[in-house]
């Protein structure tokens, strides 16, 4: 360890939190409150006017919320987080920072079925207008930026189908557009890819997932990698502009690097109100000790599970970045070295009812709608995460109706090779 | 001294002995950056005077403003300049005519003043620039991580209670934590954009 840069996994375990100063506990306690006391007048007005750090009220900021925003921060190597209540709530409160009624982004085509139907139905209803581009070819992204493009969104790692962004390509079309670029980073956690040191400008997670680890809590957080300039040209007033719910205050001047972290806050989090319980943030805490010996283990089990399904007679395809034949294995290799992550699709020649019947007989797999957990999940994306789509759609976002996903845990690999082979026979 | 990243030791040794600070720029304002820096650092006991000749016969939070450096007849350890990078020449030149000479020559987040900064340092006196001395207390003592902001430290020690008024919880034992190399890359690249 040298002074100024602690490994990973030290950072994992000790960033952001220091034994409690009034009792010594050494864990991170649940501030579970709502509300905490001002000295007197004066700092109460302090604190409101944003001259002060300190608590107000928990929609706004809790100390053990901190204490995980500033442990992603560090992982992610940002300047600043901000917790909320889920990936999704992430997503609406970036957004709203950047874009008013009638602007754009531009945004991945293969993205969680999720963020495709947010940024399809809910956000057009806000007038944020999405268009979309294919991360396989970069060059789609800079046709489909015009001057009402605010931001450019990308899954580092795509939800369902395991395919690696080639970020360095998507962060050069946005700096050239003059716009900042999101990086939804939850399938590859910061332990497999950093987005930020790749040209990512704010990084957003479902914490949900692997972060957490465990899949017992919701959660989502925005990190500010600090490197976007947002009062070069009038185009993100929140933080250039005086702001009339602070009396006037200019964000990116009063706050330097780690401003949009604070309009997040601030305007976001604040007046929308998606805040993240200070339980769930201790769970999740206690989950990110663990995650580089976890993203170790989802990793290895994949891979050789891929391997194994690759064999397999029943099976038609496996999209995994980590194996040497397939076509993101490049980008893998540049962009997650340590492992292409533990969710991936694969098709079976079967086709629809294969997919259902697979599902149907595992079981030790669970079949359930979410990823990253300790436990392995199944799911068959077509006639349920993805099932609002239409088929070209469902193809493109990488959910046709015969691929099945997989979020490989952390148990024994051998049992788990095991329980598909009973399944497909 | 490298000015493109500074150890947390020096900037940490600096807010340690340093009591008396002239802020040239200060703003009776209260939305203004400076206000709010000049307000926290008055509450963390430093002995604050507001520099600003568009404000006299005016004060901040309780201090009167002066026009000049010359103005304030008694020694300064700091001056922190709130003024933008090609304004920071003049105040520096003042600076070194006072006597005694003050011992750091600070400028604001955004400042930046290479020549000024030798200058100073010639003279014998440390130099930070493109910094906040309220961010910089504030992530020192970790106070700042109530707001989510990387502090940059790690420290298993128990945090010395947070007393107002005092510069106790400066002193907490830490080491270097998260670092931050995309947005000093950023800042470096804005400020000297070949
Ligand atoms: C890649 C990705 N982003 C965002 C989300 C949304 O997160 P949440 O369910 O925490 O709102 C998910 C959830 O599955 C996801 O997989």
């Amino acid at each position: 360890m040298t002074d100024n840069s602690p490994g990973f996994a030290t950072l994992a375990i000790h960033a952001g939190a220091q034994p409690d100063p009034t009792t010594g506990a050494r864990t991170t306690p649940i501030y579970q409150t709502t509300s905490f006391v001002f000295n007197d007048a004066d700092h109460a007005a302090s604190l409101f006017g944003l001259q002060a750090f300190g608590n107000i009220y928990t929609r706004i900021g809790n100390p053990t919320n901190a204490v995980l925003e500033e442990r992603v921060a560090a992982l992610e190597g940002g300047t600043a987080a901000l917790a909320v209540a889920s990936g999704h709530a992430a997503q609406v409160v970036v957004l709203q920072q950047l874009l008013k009624p009638g602007d754009e982004f531009v945004a991945a085509r293969k993205l969680y079925g999720g963020s495709i139907n947010q940024f399809t139905h809910a956000f057009k209803s806000f007038g944020w207008n999405v268009a979309w581009a294919d991360p396989d070819e970069p060059e789609t992204f800079e046709r489909a930026v015009t001057p009402r493009t605010k931001a450019i969104f990308i899954e580092s790692i795509a939800n369902p189908s395991g395919s690696i962004t080639d970020i360095e390509a998507v962060a050069a079309v946005a700096r050239k557009a003059g716009v900042p670029l999101i990086v939804d980073n939850t399938l590859a956690s910061p332990y497999l890819i950093r987005p930020i040191e790749h040209g990512a400008d704010i990084v957003v997670h479902s914490l949900t997932k692997f972060l957490a680890g465990h899949g017992n809590s919701l959660g989502g957080i925005i990190v500010d990698a600090g490197t976007f300039d947002w009062s070069k040209d009038g185009k993100y007033p929140m933080l250039s502009e005086p702001r009339p719910e602070y009396h006037g205050i200019k964000l990116q001047e009063t706050f330097g690097n780690f401003a949009f972290a604070i309009a997040c806050r601030v305007l976001g989090l604040r007046d929308l109100g998606p805040a993240l319980s200070p339980f769930n943030a201790f769970m999740i805490l206690t989950g990110i000790e663990t995650l580089p010996l976890r993203m170790q283990k989802h990793c290895e089990n994949s891979k050789a599970i891929a391997e194994w399904l690759s064999t397999h007679p029943a099976v038609a395809a496996v999209n995994y970045a980590g194996l040497a034949n397939n076509k993101y294995n490049q980008l893998a290799r540049k962009y997650a070295p340590k492992g292409a992550g533990a969710v991936f699709t694969f098709s079976l020649k079967g086709g629809y009812d294969a997919g259902v019947n697979l599902v149907s007989k595992l079981k030790l797999f669970s079949h359930l709608a979410n990823v990253g957990d300790t436990r392995s999940l199944v799911i068959h994306p077509a006639s349920t995460t993805h099932s609002q789509l239409d088929d070209a759609a469902k193809t493109k976002a990488g959910a046709g109706p015969d691929i099945v996903r997989l979020s490989i845990g952390i148990e024994d690999k051998e049992d788990l090779i095991a329980d598909l082979d009973q399944a497909m026979s | 001294m490298n000015h493109d990243a500074y150890d947390d030791t020096y900037i940490r040794s600096i807010l340690n002995s340093v009591k008396t600070i002239a802020m040239v720029g200060a703003s009776p304002v209260n939305v203004r950056p400076s206000y709010f820096a000049f307000k926290y650092l008055a509450e963390r006991g430093y002995d604050m005077i507001p520099v600003n000749p568009g404000h006299v016969g005016k004060s901040l939070v309780g201090k009167p403003f002066v026009a000049s450096l010359k103005d304030i007849g008694r020694p300064i350890d700091m001056i922190d300049i709130f003024r933008n990078s090609s304004h920071i020449m003049p105040v520096v030149d003042e600076a070194l005519t006072l006597s005694p000479l003050p011992k750091v020559i600070w400028m604001q987040l955004g400042a930046r003043d290479d020549a000024a900064a030798a200058k100073a340092e010639a003279a014998g006196l440390k130099v930070v620039m493109n910094r906040c001395p309220k961010i910089e207390y504030g992530r020192l003592s970790s106070e700042i991580s109530w707001m989510g902001v990387n502090s940059r430290t790690l420290s298993s020690k128990r945090a010395p209670m947070p007393t107002h008024g005092q510069r106790l919880s400066l002193n907490r034992m830490s080491v270097g934590g998260g670092s931050t190399l995309a947005a000093d890359r950023a800042a470096k690249d804005k400020l000297d954009p070949a």
